[in-house]
């Protein structure tokens, strides 16, 4: 009441003092006041750095991407000389980097897979052993367990000449892991050209398959024609051109080994510390998504017939992967940005050819920080951007 | 009326059924014969072993004494046997159970994709004639966790319907609903048992028992302790312990 009156009767005070009330003018005025700080601080650090680098003679500049980087990599999965740019110095780390993360990526949830269902185990002893691996490895620093892996396992291996070998082709020392590289053949390409027609036909089998379902209600069995297509076509193909892949074996030659593919120590430490370390978490993840999966589900599809393996693809499995895809995403860019701790072990990724050799030598900091930054958080929204929508897509209607 | 009675073999029989969950007796020797279109309730204290014995009836539980035959036909020689032994067998559970990620008319069109293999159109006409059925005809785009829970309830007794089943088992069909939405899940079961259904529903809903009930059973520590039409079984129960369920249930 007293409010109204105030209103009903304005006096100057009370003017000013409806005017400051007032949420629009109130909103309006924070904001400004917000905006204004944080331009200023902005202007402020900006102001700053220039100075100081003016000071110190350093410039801010792209230009110096062009210039000859000078050093040599040990590990390139793009092909790099020592007298090309630092751009392409830019480029070998982040193949680096994304090998490590595409490769890591797989082995840790194959692992996590297997360990999260031996955890969910009627046995005991599975599902301890799974229980145990998931409570050490999970508990320990990434980093301890990376320089654990390189200088306790990798640099203890035998020297080239007293190589751990296998099958011939495979071998183990102190230089990393040596194996056959493929060398394709002529008339490998319809391989190939075989690969890619099955998995279309595959496709359209399963689209027909389903046109026929529903049409008639005959169920058609896809699993079998699916991998015939996909798998059984491209190997019936390859074996019908005669084969045409030879491998190229490695062969020991004075002190080291020649041909072949060498898998350097550093990255094989690195993957399995990073894969072991990520399949903790996501075996939890696995875990919890069967989990979460009321029984009831599994009892209302048994009530009304429906085989058991028909339950798990269309009522256990997608209610089960909305559970699990979100966190286990979030493990999958975690990996990418724990691989920069190859740089304690010498692996060449990214953080160590740019952020550290590279900027040691040219010292642009400021360029070359921002680079490294934007790398990381482009992956991160891209792959961020990519789950929203997924997640909007198969969130479950409720009220 | 008129076929003789051993030339069809009762819907439900079950025979000196023993379970033990663990050291636990759950079931001890039951016996049980339930004829063409009767309808029993079976009501009991909690964990007096009557869901695990309306269980038995679809094999949901596996009693390990005894034998259950559905229409003549035992459990036990095979996987695919018991499945198409299942078939003939509708059941509605306490919580529901509908799939969340599917919408309803999905629900129900369910198992005749995957287990009768019914042409889409022929499924979701028949899926479209039991939602009107139960009544909620206009909820069939709607996702399961839209809808209240007595819809939901209602829902879930379409979906067991729609594969024609010729039994249909409850278990505890109205327990975890509201007060006022049990009404309209129990009218539509009244409805199915006038359409001459088989049924067994274990539930403490005493004014369904008189209405629709053929015999009451009370269960007690896993045994049946009393059976009767309903009349006699409320007015006067034969045993102690039913007496005192009883006044528990309809005083309490």
């Amino acid at each position: 009441m007293a409010l109204m009156d105030s209103t009903a009767t304005p006096g100057a005070p009370a003017r000013y003092a409806a005017f400051f009330n007032n949420a629009t003018v109130r909103s309006v005025f924070y904001q400004v006041l917000t905006l204004a700080c944080v331009v200023g601080l902005i202007g402020y650090l900006v102001a700053n750095t220039i100075e100081n680098m003016s000071q110190r003679g350093m410039s801010a500049g792209f230009d110096f991407l062009g210039v000859s980087a000078g050093f040599g990599i040990g590990f390139a999965l793009v092909p790099y000389q020592e007298g090309d740019s630092y751009w392409r110095v830019f480029v070998v780390g982040i193949a680096n980097t994304m090998l490590v993360a595409v490769v890591g990526i797989v082995l840790a949830t194959l692992l996590g897979l297997v360990v999260g269902l031996a955890r969910l185990s009627s046995n005991w002893v599975i599902s301890n052993v799974a229980r145990w691996y998931i409570e050490i490895l999970r508990n320990t620093p990434l980093l301890l367990q990376i320089i654990a892996w390189y200088f306790g396992v990798f640099t203890l291996l035998p020297r080239p000449r007293d190589s751990l070998g296998w099958f011939g082709g495979f071998f183990l020392n102190n230089r990393g892991l040596y194996m056959p590289a493929p060398v394709p053949g002529d008339g490998f390409a319809l391989t190939l050209l075989a690969v890619a027609a099955g998995l279309v036909g595959a496709v359209l089998f399963a689209r027909r398959a389903q046109a026929i379902r529903e049409a008639t209600g005959r169920i058609v069995p896809t699993a079998a024609p699916v991998l015939g297509l996909a798998l059984g076509l491209p190997l019936a193909v390859f074996f019908v051109t005669g084969a045409p892949l030879g491998w190229d074996n490695p062969q020991l030659r004075g002190f080291n080994f020649v041909g072949g593919l060498n898998i350097p120590p550093s990255f094989c430490a690195l993957i399995i510390a990073l894969s072991i370390y990520t399949s903790c978490f996501i075996a939890e993840i696995v875990r919890a998504g069967v989990q979460s999966v009321s029984h009831g589900q599994t009892e209302a599809a048994r009530a009304l017939g429906v085989p058991p393996g028909r339950t798990m693809r269309s009522i256990i499995l997608p209610q089960a992967l909305r559970v699990i895809i979100p966190p286990l995403i979030s493990q999958y860019l975690n990996l990418t940005k724990n691989s920069s701790l190859a740089i304690a072990i010498g692996f060449p990724d990214l953080v160590s050819v740019w952020m550290h050799t590279s900027l040691n030598q040219s010292g642009r900091a400021i360029p070359i920080v921002a680079m490294t930054m934007g790398f990381y958080c482009l992956v991160s929204l891209a792959v961020s951007l990519l789950m929203n929508q997924y997640n909007r897509r198969i969130l479950i209607k409720e009220r | 009326m008129t076929a003789p009675a051993a030339a069809t073999p009762p819907p439900i029989e079950l025979i000196g059924l023993n379970k033990w969950f663990g050291s636990f007796h759950v079931l001890k020797d039951i016996d049980l014969r339930v004829r063409e279109g009767e309808r029993i309730v079976v009501c009991g204290p909690s964990g007096s072993g009557k869901s695990t014995l309306i269980r038995c009836i679809n094999q949901l539980e596996k009693n390990q004494e005894g034998t259950v035959r559905i229409h003549g036909r035992a459990y036990g020689a095979s996987a695919r046997e018991n499945d198409a032994i299942r078939r003939d067998i509708g059941m509605v559970f306490q919580s529901f159970n509908l799939f969340p990620h599917l919408t309803v008319l999905e629900n129900c069109t369910f198992a005749l994709t995957w287990v009768k293999q019914t042409p889409k159109r022929e499924a979701e006409a028949l899926a479209m004639e039991f939602l009107t059925r139960v009544r909620i005809p206009e909820q069939a785009r709607k996702f399961p966790l839209q809808l209240s829970g007595g819809q939901q309830q209602r829902v879930a007794i379409a979906r067991a319907l729609c594969v024609r089943p010729r039994i249909m088992l409850f278990d505890e069909p109205t327990s975890s609903l509201d007060p006022e939405m049990i009404n309209e899940v129990l009218d539509t079961m009244v409805e199915l048992a006038q359409s001459g259904m088989t049924m067994v529903v274990v539930s403490h809903e005493m004014g369904f028992a008189r209405k629709v009930a053929d015999r009451v059973i009370f269960m007690d520590q896993g045994e049946i302790v009393e059976e009767a039409a309903p009349e006699a079984f409320f007015t006067a129960p034969q045993f102690d312990r039913t007496r005192l369920f009883l006044n528990q249930i309809l005083h309490g």
